[in-house]
């Protein structure tokens, strides 16, 4: 499955029943040098839209939303331990948290790549 | 940002070299100033720190305070009587720091003044500069002409390779030390030069005519060591140089004392001193030097990395339900490595190394009462 989009700028990637979850490079752009990430503890149920995470520049705090209610199966130690990492690879290698899909049907009106790469390019 | 709010926000000399530099814009006390540069904020602060960075105030206050009578001693007891600071005892080429105090012993702003030998120039806060004016016109009129100096430029150049980028140009400046200030010729364009800023970096704050600013930044920022700096990275070292943003550390209901910026009144002023007092909120200010204040701002250091931002409350212990202050300034510190903030406190609890709380996001951070600069300054003194 291809990549979502949400219109806070996480992104999502669907593999089964698994969802990772990061935000996008535009929103890392836009944050500039990430310092501080804190990331939902492994078990928690997030709700759709709640604020999970929290990605911090020199500058600002940002809150990251879950795009779909699950429970989250992993984070990302790297990123926490080395913030900047998102900097370098917000949609790759630095991914946030991974859920487990709650209800699949909440992806229906997520936006899809390039729908969301037209307005939101760095 | 709003395309009407743009419209309205006024522009520095240095407004088509921002952008032709690819600087991100946002709006800042009426103007449209660079946030940051391509380089980033974290990389901007730390180049300044290690070579030398080149900073745009020029949406800054700069106002000359001429004596009537011809004689500076008159100006200087003229601002004397707005200040809790000494300035009929600088000295020609000299500068000092200040604040504008209010009758209850508040703070209306805080300045620069340097004695220029037949005037004082003065340099305050964007935010504030059009209040100074009008509060240095009503009180000083008399003694004074307060000429404002729209047509002027200002940048700051700072860090341990700015004496050496700006000697290129301007020889002259490797004689000067912290807080010497005077007019000085750079190629040609009359500025006015002081060895001072607001990063706890050595460097220079220069003044220039508008029309030149952008021929003398470009000028400094052909030296490979020179980069230039957005707002962002100059709001993380004045925080890590431990120094106040007026109307965020400082303000209206802050007294100098309160502030922790006792430091910056000399004994002439104090009292027993030989022009005690004097100036608005005198009586309140001088019985907070000599009794103490409830509270007191700090420097304060979260335990952990997630930074502790303006406005978080501050609490005595984990379970606290009424905050004891909040914090004024807070983020994190490139060169510190570690989030910082500062705030006020009960005076029973500004003791360095004491523990409290700020609430971020529901939870309890730890963080002590440590001293400030939290990085060590760098002036030549």
């Amino acid at each position: 499955m291809s990549k979502l989009y949400t219109t806070d700028h996480e992104w999502i990637l669907v593999d089964g029943d698994v969802a990772t979850i990061g935000i996008s490079d535009y929103a890392q752009s836009n944050l500039g040098d990430l310092v501080f990430v804190s990331l939902p503890e492994v078990g928690r149920a997030l709700k759709k839209s709640e604020a999970v995470a929290v990605v911090e520049s020199v500058k600002a705090a940002s809150d990251v939303y879950s795009p779909i209610s699950g429970e989250v199966v992993e984070t990302n130690a790297d990123v926490v331990s080395d913030p900047a990492q998102v900097n370098a690879d917000a949609e790759g290698k630095a991914w946030l948290f991974k859920l487990k899909i709650a209800d699949k049907s909440e992806l229906e009106g997520l936006m899809d790549e390039a729908t969301y790469k037209k307005e939101h390019t760095v | 940002m709003l395309a009407q709010e743009a419209l309205s926000l006024k522009r520095t000399p240095l407004h088509a070299l921002h952008l032709s530099l690819g600087a991100k814009m946002v709006p800042f006390a009426g103007y449209e100033m660079p946030v940051q540069f391509p380089l980033g904020v974290l990389k901007e602060h730390l180049h300044t720190r290690r070579s030398a960075g080149l900073f745009d105030v020029s949406h800054m206050g700069q106002i000359a305070l001429r004596p009537r009578s011809g004689k500076i001693e008159d100006a200087a007891l003229a601002l004397e009587r707005l200040v809790p600071q000494d300035f009929a005892g600088l000295g020609a080429g000299r500068q000092r720091y200040a604040q504008f105090t209010n009758d209850a012993g508040g703070i209306l702003d805080d300045l620069m003044v340097a004695n220029f030998g037949d005037h004082l120039f003065i340099v305050v806060n964007a935010a504030c500069k059009e209040a100074d004016e009008a509060h240095l016109r009503k009180h000083l009129s008399e003694a004074c002409e307060v000429n404002v100096l729209p047509d002027r430029a200002l940048m700051a150049l700072q860090g341990p390779k700015a004496e050496a980028a700006l000697a290129r140009l301007c020889p002259g400046v490797s004689a000067m030390r912290f807080m010497d200030a005077g007019p000085q010729n750079i190629a040609g364009f009359e500025c006015f030069i002081s060895r001072s800023g607001y990063t706890g970096e050595d460097g220079f704050e220069i003044s220039v005519p508008a029309a030149q600013a952008e021929q003398l930044a470009r000028m400094l920022l052909d030296d490979p060591d020179v980069q230039p700096i957005g707002l962002g990275a100059r709001d993380s070292l004045r925080l890590e140089a431990g120094l106040c943003l007026y109307g965020h550390d400082i303000d209206e209901t802050t007294s100098p004392i309160e502030s922790a910026l006792e430091w910056s009144i000399q004994k002439n002023r104090r009292t027993g001193g030989a022009r005690a007092g004097g100036f608005p909120g005198a009586k309140t200010i001088l019985d907070q030097l000599a009794n103490g204040t409830t509270r007191r701002r700090v420097g304060l250091r979260p335990e952990g990395r997630a930074p502790v931002r303006e406005g978080a409350p501050l609490f005595s212990d984990q379970l606290a339900t009424h905050p004891i202050g909040s914090v004024t300034s807070g983020g994190f510190g490139p060169s510190l490595n570690a989030p910082m903030a500062m705030g006020y406190v009960p005076a029973a609890l500004a003791a360095a190394d004491t523990q409290i709380f700020a609430e971020v996001r529901g939870q309890r951070v730890p963080m002590r009462v440590a001293a400030t600069p939290f990085v060590p300054n760098a002036f030549k003194r």
